[in-house]
């Protein structure tokens, strides 16, 4: 390890064990939980094992569909699977409810027929908000897994004169036997600590996650101690189930080709019909709230100026946080580094936003550093994003031209810009528009701890959904949409433009 | 005179020891089956590699915790002797000052010692390996160092040209009084470049020995080695 490897290291263990050594002090000292913290507790797991379970059930079917057909579009439908990652959780909230809310497209169709209206809120909500950023994910993940197989086993499998259910049990079951464990755990480690879909989806006592119960124990009740217990027990539950998802998504490769198509025999007739019919349906779920939020963001140019002051605001935390994520991930693009910024994974944004508001509130007023630790906890967040992306550049830069760069003294400054920069700009500028994306669009620490001046671009959607302003909130919403695909789109492409061969 | 004071190094299984003396103005060749520590032993050299007991030194001066570009030493490598995304004048540019700044003409004259005239705008990837070879020779010239290491550098090169760039290292290295080191599979190479030998086997590195001699009669660990050669 090199010593700004052990620097970096070193301040990452800090930021993460500093705040967690504050929360599990100052929970500490208190009573046991509450029936409704028990409640929360409950719902946490429930709501999470069916956002698993109904993203793996329903990706099963759409990868097969990916896998096994070539059709006009089908690279833009893979690349829009990808789409959900960067996308702003309060923006796609927004479109679900345009189409699944009260007064959604569904609704006012179902309306016409003389039927009752949806009901969006509660644990269906939840549920339906997880599948629609998850389903993407599980399908990508299975995906993966269909295309590992070596398209020499199909060929033997027709020789044999296997039909497809044939190979469905001895080509097919074991390839998901061994990848579905790993996705369902990934994704119920997401659904634990997902904080935006409980905050605004959810809510009331039937329907309260513990990241929901922490946030309000802070806002309503400023209760920091009972906080800190709620935090303790996330915490617990998140590293656990981190731990088992770690071990079970072992098989699971992140990454590679997903153009290859799988050679299977007898997949005609009926079977051609309930793919395209699958793959429709998914497109049209994941398309439909998009295209709602661009509708419904007519009112660009009436927007106040808190809301552009708030869009400024979410700018400098993406921008900041995009900078300190990657002067961590530079010297952590190792093998020690990237398991130390796994870390960032297992960790409720909102537990280490509590802990670092317990370090500073002796000194200063927690609200008034709301924005720099919004974007330090988003650093630490998308740091093993950053190290997963770089490392393998990074290491193929210091195999290839460490000595040379040994041998002529290049270090620091000079190092950096003749030979880290020029290699791995292209990495560089994909990690750096991830970071500033999902930055941009997150609606966490800052809901803890903002007051009315300091409010991020998302903060203010929620505020204004808050306040039955949905006009402004979703013109407000396009505005996000824009800024973080921009953002995305900005870095990634500064990363390839004239990038040497 | 580079000196290596009952070195040893260990990694492992691997050993090697070194107690040996090179004088000024030599070419010497490094020989020995292939994993002996042919290429360790110029890391010792280089500093790339730090050896567990012992000491390197440069005329009498201990240089073994030295990094390696702070050491009297230039290596030419078996590849990625250029930066592939940088033209040449930037590359040799570095190889003056880590600034990369390009302030006067000795660029345009090493290059026109390698017969390279007019390619300072060129990046590595549109040159000919011949080239290549011959731009990275510009870079260890300008790096002016004392002692040049040669890591079986021409390898990839067809015989004709392995000869001629192997010529033209002997010359540039006897014009300057510079010390040359040359790891090699070939005995022609050996006995073409290099007066003297130090062979490299069963985690040893023998003193320097009179190459047309060692080749015509080689000691057993050799011989084998070199087969019909």
């Amino acid at each position: 390890m090199t010593k700004s490897a052990l620097i970096a290291g070193a301040i990452v263990a800090g930021l993460v064990l500093a705040p967690l050594t504050a929360v599990i002090w100052r929970a500490g000292a208190l009573e046991g939980l509450t029936p409704g913290d028990w409640a929360a507790l409950r719902f946490t797991l429930v709501q999470a094992l069916l956002s698993a379970g109904v993203s793996v059930a329903l990706a099963v079917p759409v990868a097969k569909a990916l896998a096994r057909r070539r059709f006009v579009g089908r690279g833009l439908l893979v690349a829009l699977l990808g789409a959900p990652f960067i996308l702003p959780v309060i923006v796609a909230i927004l479109g679900l409810l345009a189409v699944f809310g009260q007064n959604g497209i569904l609704s006012r169709g179902l309306l016409a027929f003389g039927l009752p209206r949806i009901d969006i809120y509660g644990l269906h909500g939840v549920v339906l908000a997880h599948v629609f950023f998850n389903l993407p994910l599980a399908t990508r993940l299975i995906l993966q897994g269909w295309l590992a197989i070596p398209s020499e086993r199909f060929r033997l499998a027709a020789s044999l004169g296997m039909g497809p259910r044939d190979v469905a049990r001895v080509l097919e079951g074991p390839m998901l036997r061994g990848i579905l464990p790993g996705a369902f755990a990934v994704i119920f480690v997401i659904c634990l600590s997902s904080f935006a879909v409980a905050l605004t989806l959810g809510g009331g006592p039937r329907s309260t996650t513990l990241e929901l119960a922490i946030y309000q124990s802070v806002r309503f009740d400023f209760d920091l101690a009972r906080a800190a217990t709620l935090g303790l027990v996330q915490l617990g539950l998140a590293l656990a189930a981190g731990l088992a998802a770690w071990a079970l998504a072992g098989a699971v490769q992140i990454g590679g080709g997903l153009d290859r198509r799988v050679v299977m025999p007898g997949a005609g007739g009926w079977r051609r019909w309930a793919d395209m019919a699958w793959l429709a349906l998914v497109a049209a779920f994941l398309l439909t709230p998009l295209a709602m939020i661009v509708a419904q963001g007519a009112g660009l140019w009436t927007l106040p100026a808190s809301v552009w002051q708030s869009a400024g605001h979410s700018v400098m935390v993406a921008l900041g946080s995009t900078a300190l994520c990657l002067a961590l991930a530079l010297p952590l693009a190792t093998r020690g580094g990237e398991a130390l910024a796994l870390i960032g994974l297992a960790l409720s944004p909102l537990v280490l936003g509590i802990g670092l508001f317990l370090l500073v509130n002796p000194w200063v007023s927690p609200f008034a550093l709301a924005l720099p630790v919004t974007a330090l906890v988003n650093a630490l967040v998308s740091l093993p994003f950053a190290v997963r992306i770089l490392r393998p550049e990074a290491e193929a830069m210091r195999s290839d031209y460490g000595r040379l760069s040994a041998a002529l003294g290049l270090r620091g400054w000079h190092q950096l810009r003749w030979v880290t920069w020029p290699r791995l700009r292209r990495p560089l500028g994909f990690s750096a528009g991830l970071t500033a994306a999902l930055s941009m669009g997150d609606l966490g620490v800052i809901a803890l701890f903002a007051d009315p001046d300091r409010a991020t671009l998302p903060l203010q959607v929620y505020r204004l959904m808050g306040a039955y302003r949905m006009d402004q909130a979703g013109a407000a919403a396009l505005l996000l949409l824009i800024l973080s695909l921009g953002l995305f789109w900005a870095f990634d492409r500064g990363g390839r433009v004239n990038a040497a061969a | 005179m580079l000196r290596l004071e009952e070195v040893h190094f260990a990694a492992g299984d691997y050993a090697l020891s070194a107690d040996l003396e090179v004088a000024r103005d030599r070419r010497v060749a490094i020989v020995g089956p292939s994993g002996a520590g042919k290429s360790t032993l110029l890391d010792l050299i280089a500093g790339f590699r730090a050896p567990n007991a012992g000491r390197v030194l440069w005329d009498g001066r201990d240089i073994t915790a030295l990094t390696p570009d702070r050491r009297p030493v230039a290596m030419l490598f078996q590849d990625n002797n250029l930066f592939p995304h940088l033209t040449l004048e930037r590359n040799l540019a570095l190889a003056l000052h880590p600034s990369g700044r390009i302030r006067d003409g000795r660029i345009d004259r090493a290059l026109d010692q390698v017969g390279l005239a007019g390619m300072a705008q060129r990046k590595p990837g549109t040159l000919s390996g011949g080239q290549q070879s011959r731009a990275a020779l510009a870079r260890v010239l300008l790096q002016d160092r004392p002692l040049l290491l040669l890591d079986e550098p021409f390898a990839a090169l067809g015989p004709a040209l392995k000869r001629e760039m192997l010529d033209l290292v002997a010359t540039l290295v006897s014009e300057r009084g510079m010390t040359a080191l040359l790891v090699t599979h070939d005995p022609g190479d050996a006995r073409r470049f290099a007066p003297q030998t130090i062979v490299v086997a069963n985690g040893e590195a023998l003193p320097p020995q009179e190459t047309g001699a060692l080749l015509d009669d080689p000691p057993d660990a050799l011989a084998d080695y070199l087969g019909g050669a």
